[in-house]
């Protein structure tokens, strides 16, 4: 039973120049204790889809008429995108689904203390007196490795450094028991050393409290490190599902591959980096067809420029949304 | 590469004062701290280090972007040679010709109200290096050429670009003055990993068809073992390592390079992890601690380490590092775990 179930997801943004499409046709599944990592570039839409989770985006958001997201907790399902009131929406934010982001300084008020706004949090979200909440709060920061907690309870966000903020976030976070925790390149910010310490944070952490997590980055080593299953996007669009091993040892996708190729690795040295050529098209002007064929070195004219490879399975169990995943067709071979 | 160096600083100090003790004396942070260095003709010389390592100090003392408090920098072409510390006025003007900085954030470098050519053009014009318009003109052309921007690309302004574009305008902007220094300030670091690829190929290109010297300043260790010659490691605004990139990627001989490496998160779901895992964080530069400033994060360090710093020193040929046992201890990167050295009789 999965914990959160996405269909047919699509977003557009009302603005000046007309309807923007932000994401098309994504499907996924998290089960509980599953990490799910989304990866794609700047403008793929993937924070976009997580905020749609909890019905973070913007009054413009227009969702399309098929999108259905439910969530499944406590044996109850909520179909998110139906919720009307406000308080309805509140029971989600925060309290089934929490959220980390990228920029913890960016994430907590400046002039509350740290631990006045866990305890905030804990007195809409849970029954807990305000003592209890207090204390929790404390255990809190001391299960993410924050040294006397208690001390630190009573300080602003500006008097931690960046990777025991982001610990902090992390501890925000749990402290609520959310079924599903989204987390928004929890470590793009830190420098390695610490982004090393808030991964193993985090993978300790899922197999203790066994939730689902959404965990978004652009860095393919992270998924590596973290996932069970990826989904890479790109331009809205999801190009290639799987297991982490499936999808970064045997990626079927040429955007996947590209991106693969275009890292660079310490185990070879003195190979060529290979960019993807070309610049992510604007989202005013989606391609027709699929929408990586501007950039896509097999892409067939005529073909990949009017008809959107829809998703299909492989033998092998994962899910590609390329014409030609499986090579070039036989007709092109044998000429 | 000849081996005059381009750069070369003695012992260079940036100090910022930060007020009085209770008996009046004068406390300094030091970002940059004692630190010599070579940068060799034509070389792509790599600088890594956490935030806070004084990196981006270092990098513009050598601009004479900030204040040298103490040691020597000397500047050297075929042409002129300056000494940085005394340098001033007309000497100057020349040296921001000859010594130019390419930034992080090609969002925040360009100005939104000036169009590509103009934004180009604008050091030809401050420093008044051509005569005329047509002069400029043609020079703003063929620069963007280089740097792979059409003449459709100059009219407009910067909002119409994507990020590796932007970056590629940065860097056309940075070479129209002729440079044969140029420092690279995270250039990379805010473009998406597809576009990245692109850059760093252009920045080698330009290295190796116009011979300037570039310093390469990252926090992304994968990226420079690709594109530098030369890597020097940074931390508490002291340099701890410096060596040739195959010397330094294959066998680092300080125990922060080597758990920096050992954090970078591999693409291999099955990698094993590593038992070498950097504990706290970097102490503030501020209050640095005494003797080794790495021992208080350092999995190996003994008495010796608390009791004196280590000076950066050849532990072998062309490999420089600043620890006490830099000899004694093997980081073999092949070896996805290092234990401690464990002695085998």
């Amino acid at each position: 039973m999965s914990l959160i179930s996405v269909r047919d997801l699509a977003i557009r943004f009302k603005t000046d120049e007309g309807l923007i499409t932000a994401v098309e046709d994504v499907g996924f599944d998290i089960a509980p204790g599953e990490v799910l990592g989304l990866v794609g570039e700047s403008g793929s839409g993937k924070s976009v889809t997580a905020k749609a989770l909890m019905r973070l985006n913007g009054g413009n958001t227009v969702y399309g008429e098929r999108s259905t997201i439910t969530l499944t907790a406590d044996g109850q399902s909520t179909e998110v995108l139906k919720l009307k009131r406000e308080r309805d929406m509140e029971k989600i934010r925060g309290g089934a689904i929490s959220m980390i982001f990228q920029e913890p300084m960016a994430s907590f008020a400046p002039a509350i203390t740290v631990g006045d706004q866990m305890v905030e949090q804990l007195l809409i979200h849970t029954k807990l007196s305000k003592k209890a909440a207090r204390d929790l709060s404390i255990e809190m920061l001391g299960r993410v490795g924050i040294p006397a907690p208690e001390k630190r309870f009573d300080q602003f966000a500006f008097e931690f450094s960046g990777g025991m903020r982001q610990r902090a976030m992390i501890a925000m976070a749990l402290s609520t028991s959310p079924k599903l925790l989204i987390a928004d390149e929890p470590t793009t910010a830190l420098d390695v050393t610490i982004q090393a310490q808030v991964i193993d944070l985090m993978t300790d952490l899922v197999t203790e409290f066994g939730m689902g997590i959404l965990f978004i980055t652009h860095d393919l080593g992270v998924i590596a490190q973290t996932a069970d299953r990826v989904a890479v996007m790109y331009l809205g669009r999801i190009v290639e599902t799987g297991t982490v091993r499936q999808v970064i040892r045997d990626p079927k996708h040429p955007y996947t591959r590209g991106l693969i190729d275009a890292l660079p690795k310490l185990e070879d040295l003195e190979a060529e980096l290979t960019p993807v050529p070309g610049d992510i098209p604007s989202p005013l002007n989606r391609p027709a067809g699929c929408v990586f064929h501007t950039r896509c070195s097999i892409a067939r004219a005529g073909h990949c420029d009017r008809v959107t490879p829809e998703p299909r399975s492989l033998p092998d169990g994962h899910t590609v949304a390329c014409h030609y995943a499986e090579g070039l067709p036989a007709t092109e071979v044998s000429a | 590469m000849s081996h005059d160096p381009v750069i070369e600083a003695r012992e260079l100090y940036v100090s910022y004062p930060l007020g009085r003790t209770l008996f009046g004396n004068k406390s300094y942070l030091n970002a940059v701290d004692g630190i010599s260095l070579k940068i060799g003709r034509g070389s792509f010389f790599g600088l890594v280090g956490e935030s806070g390592s004084g990196k981006t100090t270092l990098g513009r003392a050598l601009l004479k972007a900030a204040p040298i408090s103490d040691g020597e920098v000397f500047y050297r072409d075929d042409e002129v040679s300056h000494d940085l510390r005394e340098i001033e006025g007309l000497a100057l003007k020349d040296y921001r010709k000859r010594a130019q900085l390419i930034f992080q954030d090609p969002y925040a470098a360009l100005s939104p109200r000036m169009t590509v050519r103009d934004i180009i053009a604008e050091p030809l014009e401050v420093m008044k290096l051509t005569r005329n318009r047509a002069e400029t003109d043609e020079r703003v052309r063929e620069i963007a050429a280089k740097c792979r921007l059409n003449l459709e690309h100059l009219r407009r302004f910067p909002h119409a670009f994507s990020g590796g574009q932007r970056q590629r305008i940065s860097i056309a902007r940075a070479l129209v003055s002729g440079p044969r220094f140029i420092v690279a300030d995270e250039s990379v670091a805010a473009l998406d990993v597809s576009i990245q690829a692109d850059v760093l190929n252009l920045l080698k290109q330009i290295q190796r068809d116009m011979g300037i010297s570039f310093l390469f300043i990252s926090h992304d260790l994968s990226v420079v073992a690709h594109v530098c010659d030369h890597v020097a490691v940074m931390y508490l605004g002291q340099i701890v390592e410096s060596a040739p990139t195959r010397s330094l990627f294959a066998r680092p001989r300080h125990p922060y390079t080597s758990a920096l490496l050992s954090a970078i998160p591999s693409l291999d779901p099955d990698a094993p992890k590593t038992a070498e895992k950097l504990e706290g964080e970097i102490p503030s530069p501020a209050d640095p601690p005494q003797g080794c400033k790495f021992h208080t994060r350092c999995r190996l360090a003994r008495d010796a380490c608390k009791a004196s710093r280590p000076k950066l020193r050849e532990v072998a040929p062309g490999h420089m590092a600043a620890c006490h046992f830099a000899e004694e201890f093997d980081f073999t990167r092949t070896a996805a775990a290092p234990a401690p050295a464990t002695t085998t009789a």
